[in-house]
């Protein structure tokens, strides 16, 4: 083993044995490197970006499914409606509120969460872990008709539970208002979600060195202290991944609102205004201009993570 | 580390029936509500005043035995398939960015990670229109291609990921021994690799079977719609009843799975989940 070269270290005298074959391998290495990573770059090319590409140019007609010979350019037509349209506006802000919402309180609960597996005995770490992987792993939509069960009028039983709590009675429908249906909505994404949040936050906690916190709490730091001055600041990175990995999740927010409202009272977002559009309108040039802008606002989202926040994406996820 | 005092034991209980309510809570919820039957349905209480099976009978053996086992085997065929294509594809690609040296490799990476942000309705507008008209509408490959877009990023980073920590010099020493590179990749690597590719595979798994934009945008009929989607298209057994009882029947049936999985594999998913997502 001790003659072993390492093609990374670039041997300064590895010998001449070594030193040929390696300028051979190398290529042979760059070769087969695009041999076996091309396909899957290929087909990730195909499934996105090809359909963006169609979705860009199909946004430039006048085109339904419903009367296809009708189909006419009409350039930017299509987001000259939609931009001047109360719904897009609306549907944004309610789409931004819930990633906003979502995103903070998934943070301290996930933060909670983290703690709690972090500091967990051995005894009941496994248990927490493996209850908490439930909501991860289960089905949007079936986290969707729980809590919508849960909360409906006929079949719920929230209302009984809670008619102590001032505002809530047995008559009160909770999806037949937005900010009670939002509220629905927003308790059944945070459920499933967070799960996912607290384990990113985990492994930002796990990398926090231990002798920082003994040492401050030495020094004698109280819990606060050591939580605001060392613990957060060293997993700061961690934190922005997660954040920006969720409010781009967030933002795509669709299975929940279809399931409990369909976008009725004013609870309708922007993947739910798409999907109506092409596919349930047929709408196929308005449906596309929609999506197109829906991929703008999450390319800006994440450009002003990675310039105003400074949020290293690639080195955060392992590319070092 | 100080002797875990009675104190301690009491408040980490404490905490664990917390979290334990917090994960299961709505789980059990559903659990109840399966078990209702119609007349029980609207009492206002957690528990069902007399337990019954009625639902699951109406969805395994009953009027909507058709709609729900169909769309059961829709769910389990497309995840599955997706999810082999998906780990094939990156396992191969895996490989060569955590082993081999050659000029793309970031732009790979780069390319997973913007796929894996992509928002899926985007995309599912141009899809509807030409599947339509490639005839892979309401088919098995017409859901199995786009679910790459879901399954092969995070499949790519988690093995990437996984990849990185394999010890190499085993591959090197069969190399020296006059084994080619693919002989080296295949007899000395694969074993060592298999508990990452396998994690990578429920993962992948997951996201594959908890799909609802595509399954219910691309899909019209039994043929290929999955059960997320054929859940929101449950009927009651007549018009004036509402589905509640069948579709929680349906919601726990599609849930076991991965309950199972998360049971087994708690560990291997947590490592798989963290290490993808944030370490190097």
């Amino acid at each position: 083993m001790s003659t072993t070269v390492k093609p990374s270290s670039t041997g300064t005298k590895a010998g001449k044995r070594a030193a040929q074959p390696y300028s051979e391998r190398a290529k042979g290495e760059r070769r087969l490197g695009w041999l076996l990573a091309g396909p899957a770059f290929v087909v990730m090319l195909a499934v996105t970006a090809y359909p963006i590409v169609q979705a860009g140019y199909d946004s430039l007609f006048n085109y339904r499914l419903t009367a296809p010979s009708e189909r006419e350019f009409i350039g930017l037509g299509n987001y000259g409606v939609i931009l001047t349209d109360f719904v897009w506006w609306r549907d944004l802000g309610v789409t931004l509120l819930i990633t906003v919402i979502t995103v903070i309180v998934e943070l301290i609960l996930g933060f909670a969460l983290a703690l709690v597996m972090h500091k967990a005995l051995k005894s009941v770490r496994g248990l927490l872990r493996t209850a908490i992987l439930v909501p991860y792993g289960i089905i949007t939509v079936v986290s969707a008709f729980a809590w919508f069960y849960a909360f409906d009028i006929n079949s719920g039983y929230v209302n009984n539970w809670f008619d102590w709590v001032p505002g809530i009675d047995p008559d009160l429908n909770w999806f037949a208002g937005t900010w009670t249906s939002l509220f629905v909505i927003m308790a059944s994404e945070i459920w499933k979600t967070t799960p996912f949040i607290s384990l990113l936050l985990l492994a930002g906690l796990a990398q926090v060195p231990d002798e920082l916190t003994e040492a401050a709490e030495v020094d004698g730091a109280t819990w606060w202290e050591r939580m605001s001055r060392v613990i957060l600041p060293n997993m700061k990175a961690a934190i922005m991944v997660a954040v920006l990995f969720r409010a781009l999740d967030a933002f795509r927010i669709f299975d929940n609102v279809f399931i409990m409202t369909n976008g009725a009272f004013g609870t309708e977002v922007l993947s739910l205004l798409a999907y109506r559009t092409s596919i349930s309108r047929l709408e196929i040039g308005m449906g596309s201009a929609v999506s197109v802008l829906l991929f703008i606002c999450v390319l800006l989202i994440c450009f002003i993570a990675i310039k105003l926040f400074k949020v290293d994406l690639a080195g955060a996820r392992g590319s070092k | 580390m100080k002797n875990s005092s009675t104190k301690e034991k009491v408040t980490w209980a404490v905490i664990s029936v917390l979290v334990l309510l917090y994960a299961l809570f709505p789980v059990a919820s559903i659990l109840a509500t399966s078990f209702k039957q119609p007349s029980d349905l609207t009492t206002g209480k957690f528990l069902p005043t007399e337990w019954s099976t009625v639902n699951y009978e109406q969805i395994l053996v009953g009027d909507a035995q058709g709609l729900f086992l169909s769309s059961l085997r829709n769910s389990i065929g497309i995840a599955l398939i997706a999810t082999f294509i998906a780990v094939v594809l990156a396992t191969l690609c895996a490989y060569a960015i955590a082993r081999l040296d050659f000029p793309g490799k970031k732009m790979i990476l780069t390319t997973a990670l913007a796929v894996s942000i992509f928002p899926v309705i985007s995309i599912v507008t141009p899809l509807f229109n030409l599947w339509r008209t490639i005839g892979l509408y309401d088919t098995w490959p017409g859901l199995i291609i786009p679910y790459l877009s879901l399954t092969l990023p995070i499949s790519i980073w988690t093995l990437a990921a996984f990849f990185r920590q394999i010890p190499w010099e085993l591959e090197q020493a069969a190399q020296v021994d006059g084994a080619t590179t693919w002989q080296a990749f295949r007899k000395a690597i694969v074993p060592l690799a298999a508990p990452g590719v396998f994690t990578t595979a429920i993962i992948a798994f997951f996201i594959a079977w908890n799909d609802f934009v595509y399954g219910i945008s691309l899909t019209s009929t039994e043929a290929a719609r999955p059960v997320p989607a054929a859940l929101a298209f449950f009927t009651g057994a007549s018009q004036f009843e509402e589905p509640t009882g069948a579709i929680s029947a349906a919601a726990i049936i599609v849930t076991i799975p991965i309950v199972l999985l998360v049971l087994l594999f708690q560990r291997q998913i947590v490592s798989g989940l963290t290490q993808g997502a944030v370490k190097g």
